[in-house]
């Protein structure tokens, strides 16, 4: 196991906490949410707000759907070699009213899944580099 | 006042991965429609170009690229970018330009030359960009399609051999379309002997990208009551609306859907709202369709279109095929081009190529891929960010 230090793959995204949050924007005046954050115009056609909060978004919900990635993706991504296939779940938060993508942790599988399945935010590495290992929010199946 | 214009030719050059350049694809589509059309070179007085953001600057400025390839001739231009819609937006200008007066009769075209492999984006660290980040994170386009089909099994009941059927069935009537790049009948079993690449969905259930170029040569209706033409079909409607917030669906290459927390805002799905607008356009409702040609850019999702299209119930589109209701000869034949799983994706001219199966099929000239009768057909597409288009062409 490496001693590099931890680091997010994407900057300001999530949390780097032990119970983990995804990092996104609440619009002051309609209440819309974002992910990723947006501060610059409010996305509600009613709306037309600039102002925004920065929250942190429902860090469980429930599965809208899921797959495996069989095939190794193309870069940016940087596949472990040789490659080792992985899930990938979209995930209703309630609160939010919407839906946020993200991969499945290490070890589990689409036979692992089912639509409508809690699951909750957790951080894992999705590569290493020379200097520190990235982090990145997966979803975790909710131990019924 | 109507809002319909004709119809009076269409072209395509075979669909492959040939390698050319892909004018050469589009002029070669544009003299097919020409010829098909009867109307000269010289008398085109628009011509509306379905541009390709893969081919550099000539792709950038397509309208203009093609004109100048056919020869310059005097006429205006123009160039649409909509990702797959593009060929529908193009078809949309033209479509002004002769309802307002401007035109008696555009060249609608489009072509693209595809990269092998995986569409991958720009590189850099980008985390702006959506489309770097869901590839930095390991989602690819398969990734949703296979989203969509898994909901679909878990919800509906459908399965791996009904995603398998729509391409067996869609590769026996593609099998037939001289323009098609796959014309092997595929088996169950060819199917299920392809690798997985986003579980449930194996190869052979998501499309190529390939080479290709269509064409449309579009008139006012009285143009072509003077060419003797007045029975030619007609585009009676094109939607190209954007979707309504909030976008209840996560579609390429976004990472998360819009929200529907605030007052007043519900959630749509896009899919089902963008035929909304081509049936009130044309004033017809689904009952109507004879035929659809719809976006296979996964097996699952012919499904999903078919209900989109309100062409049978929510979570009832695989009962349909189970019972050949979608196969030629069927109640409402879907893909009887052979649709993407046999032509594969050539994003500015797909469009168009759907439309001119739509054409070919209500001049009854689509031979052994006849669809006996058709008098309305209906496209759909969609591609990037929730462009999509959704054409009718009736006769």
């Amino acid at each position: 196991m490496s001693n590099k230090p931890l680091a997010p793959a994407i900057d300001g995204w999530h949390t780097m906490a032990v119970k983990p949050h995804l990092i996104g924007t609440r619009c002051q005046a309609c209440g819309t949410y974002f992910f990723p954050r947006n501060h610059d115009y409010c996305r509600n056609p009613a709306c037309d707000s600039t102002d925004f909060d920065e929250v942190e978004l429902s860090r469980t919900g429930h599965i809208w759907s899921y797959t495996n990635a069989c095939y190794k993706p193309p870069e940016p991504y940087v596949a472990a070699d040789p490659f080792e296939p992985y899930a990938i779940a979209a995930v209703q938060l309630e609160q939010e009213q919407m839906v946020v993508l993200g991969q499945v942790i290490e070890g589990v599988s689409c036979e692992d899944l089912k639509v409508g399945m809690p699951v909750e935010l957790v951080l894992e590495q999705l590569h290493e580099t020379d200097d520190d290992i990235k982090m990145t929010w997966k979803w975790k199946p909710v131990a019924r | 006042m109507s809002n319909e214009i004709a119809i009076l030719g269409a072209g395509m050059h075979p669909w492959g991965k040939w390698g050319h350049n892909f004018v050469q694809y589009g002029v070669a589509a544009a003299r097919e429609a020409l010829k098909d059309a009867g109307v000269p070179w010289q008398d085109i007085s628009f011509v509306s170009g379905g541009a390709t953001v893969r081919c550099g600057y000539p792709g950038y400025v397509a309208g203009a690229t093609f004109a100048q390839a056919l020869g310059w001739q005097g006429a205006e231009v123009n160039t649409s970018y909509a990702a797959c819609a593009s060929g529908s937006q193009a078809l949309a200008a033209a479509r002004n330009k002769i309802l307002a007066g401007e035109c008696d009769v555009a060249l609608v075209v489009g072509a693209d030359t595809t990269p092998k492999g995986f569409l991958a984006p720009a590189g850099g660290y980008r985390p702006e960009d959506p489309d770097w980040v869901r590839f930095y994170l390991g989602i690819t386009n398969p990734t949703y399609f296979a989203l969509y089909a898994r909901r679909r099994m878990d919800l509906y009941g459908d399965t791996l051999e009904d995603f398998a059927a729509v391409k067996v069935k869609n590769s026996a009537i593609g099998s037939k379309n001289p323009r098609a790049r796959y014309r092997k009948c595929f088996t169950a079993e060819d199917v299920a002997a392809s690798a997985m690449v986003a579980d449930p969905l194996r190869l052979m259930d998501i499309c190529a990208t390939s080479d290709g170029g269509a064409a449309l040569i579009v008139s006012s209706l009285d143009y072509a009551k003077k060419l003797g033409k007045g029975d030619a079909p007609r585009v009676a409607a094109i939607s190209t609306t954007t979707p309504t917030f909030a976008s209840s669906v996560v579609e390429m290459p976004d990472i998360a859907t819009d929200s529907a927390a605030a007052a007043g805002v519900e959630a749509h799905a896009f899919r089902s709202t963008l035929p909304l607008k081509a049936y009130e356009e044309a004033g017809l409702g689904p009952e109507d369709v004879d035929l659809a040609e719809v976006y296979d850019l996964s097996t699952a999702l012919e499904l999903d279109w078919i209900e989109d299209l309100q062409l049978a119930p929510r979570g009832e589109a695989a009962t349909l095929l189970r019972a050949g209701d979608t196969a030629i000869g069927g109640r409402i034949p879907v893909n009887v081009s052979g649709g993407l799983a046999c032509f594969g994706e050539a994003v500015p001219a797909q469009a168009l190529a759907q439309v001119c199966e739509l054409t070919w099929q209500l001049r009854g000239e689509a031979g052994d891929r006849q669809v006996a009768g058709a008098k309305v057909g209906i496209t759909a597409n969609q591609g990037l960010f929730g462009h999509g288009s959704s054409v009718i062409v009736k006769r």
